[in-house]
């Protein structure tokens, strides 16, 4: 297993339920046992989780792994079924798990300069936290769902917030347009700026950073700011050894690379998705916890399973109070209406469709509603 | 015994939820049986009987954790603790529940809430 956090983790365990008995080695390149990240940019950031609520491990759990902690897998050398990992260590393994993630990206010419973070591991989370507790004028860079989550918690903490997102709507990616501009409306309603369709040129500052420096001209000035700008899945390690990477490891539809023995899950496999016909690299939490048992199933296997279409892609986010939920592909809907409540008062329903049938389903505040949707959803999918 | 509600009120596939505190739901399966467990997450502050209900199992509706109704047990994260079980009984058409004993384990928000202490 390389990789230590959930995707990692739901293989270890699903290994187990399955009736591998054999040796089972978990390498990961953070120092901690496997946490949950969500709460990172929420309860995490605000003081209201500890570090101790973050396991994902159950006291009682014992999954007879040997944890190989904080040292990086740097090669897989195919022909010996080694990983070599940082430390000069090589690991033969019979089957191999790639979990290796992604990382955060960052702004070019920003290392360096103190002031300035991205929030993607527990250690990430502290040193924001951290300096988010001084107060001050906070910037994000990025509109999407952690920029959007980190604005919403350092509100709360009585920050001044600004978001700058390049694109003319933020979310619009995941959302489409018309649910992107109603969800990022949640900044407006809180009085923190949005400032979009304009790109960030670069930062000033000598040793901390002052202030944010758009295309535009404008200078937006800065105590703290938090760059929110997606991730690259974490498999250079893997350049060359003949594993097949196209926008990281290039999966079928349950997890099989083009290596026999090796499969890929969480956020750095690209799956095949037979619904949509074509590759799609999911960033949820859900496709961490959920996917990792049919790849564990096609490796104990030896390739010779036949797996049930996966669930659709789920997730949520929560920002100033308001619980967001989505399921699907927003991609190619042709239209998006709201069927239950009103966007105006930040609780409803909407459904995409496509050709007349739903294909995604966006709830805000609507858990139940949401819920039988996403159930829905997943029945007309199987 | 608690009252919950009268059998044909309760389709199977549906769960009905008892407004004590710590709240409790009563779900019934699509096989037919009857089961009573803690309403809230042990995760976070989110109703079960909102869930997804399948087989014996129901799926919180935020973060997807999974309890087993017939032990409370935890079948799938982020949540860690088990829910409650409490006792159902059905007399003359009528679903009652028989509390459990045991302390609950609610999430660190609600707890901290009935404690008196800021949400």
């Amino acid at each position: 297993m390389v990789g230590a956090s959930l995707a990692g983790l739901s293989a270890a365990r699903s290994l187990r339920q399955r009736g591998y008995d054999g040796r089972l080695v978990v390498i990961g390149d953070e120092p901690h046992r496997p946490y949950d990240r969500p709460p990172l940019s929420k309860e995490f950031l605000a003081g209201t989780l500890g570090e101790a609520d973050l396991a994902l491990e159950r006291d009682d759990e014992d999954l007879r792994a040997e944890w190989v902690l904080g040292v990086r897998a740097t090669g897989l050398d195919l022909t010996g079924r080694t990983i070599r990992l940082a430390d000069g260590r090589g690991m033969r393994a019979d089957g191999v798990v790639i979990a290796t993630g992604a990382a955060a990206r960052t702004l070019p010419g920003s290392e360096g300069l103190a002031g300035v973070h991205v929030l993607r591991t527990l250690d990430d989370a502290r040193a924001l936290r951290e300096e988010l507790t001084r107060g001050g004028r906070l910037v994000v860079i990025g509109g999407g769902f952690i920029g959007a989550e980190v604005a919403s918690t350092a509100y709360a903490l009585g920050l001044d917030v600004t978001v700058v997102e390049a694109a003319p709507t933020p979310l619009a990616g995941p959302l489409g347009e018309t649910m992107g501009r109603i969800v990022s409306a949640l900044h407006a309603d809180h009085g923190v700026r949005l400032l979009c369709g304009v790109g960030v040129k670069g930062l000033s500052g000598e040793h901390r950073v002052d202030a944010v420096l758009l295309e535009d001209g404008r200078s937006v000035p800065a105590d703290l700011v938090v760059v929110g700008v997606g991730a690259r899945p974490c498999v250079e390690w893997l350049e060359g050894s003949g594993v097949t990477l196209d926008n990281g490891v290039k999966c079928g539809s349950d997890g099989r690379t083009n290596v026999a023995g090796v499969v890929a899950v969480g956020d750095c496999a690209n799956w095949y998705d037979p619904r949509t016909k074509g590759h799609r690299r999911v960033e949820h939490w859900t496709g961490a916890l959920e996917r990792p048992d049919t790849a564990v199933a096609t490796l104990l296997a030896y390739g010779a399973t036949q797996p049930g279409a996966p669930r659709p892609p789920y997730f949520w986010s929560d920002q100033y109070g308001v619980k967001i939920q989505f399921v699907g592909h927003a991609v190619g809907a042709d239209s998006v209406t709201v069927e239950e409540g009103a966007a105006d008062d930040r609780s409803f329903l909407a459904v995409y469709r496509r050709a007349g049938s739903p294909v995604a389903v966006l709830g805000m505040n609507q858990p139940r509603l949401f819920t039988r949707w996403r159930k829905q959803l997943s029945a007309a999918a199987a | 015994m608690i009252p919950a509600c009268r059998l044909v009120d309760l389709p199977r596939g549906e769960a009905h939820r008892l407004p004590v505190d710590p709240p409790v739901s009563v779900f019934h399966t699509d096989d037919g049986e009857l089961f009573a467990i803690d309403d809230t997450c042990t995760h976070q502050d989110a109703s079960l009987a909102d869930g997804w209900l399948e087989g014996c199992e129901v799926e919180c509706p935020l973060h997807a954790s999974k309890f087993d109704l017939r032990t409370g047990a935890v079948d799938a994260p982020p949540a860690k603790l088990p829910v409650r079980t409490h006792e159902v009984v059905v007399e003359d058409g009528m679903v009652y529940v028989r509390l459990s004993t045991e302390a609950p384990n609610l999430p660190p928000c609600v707890a901290a809430r009935l404690a008196g202490g800021p949400a």
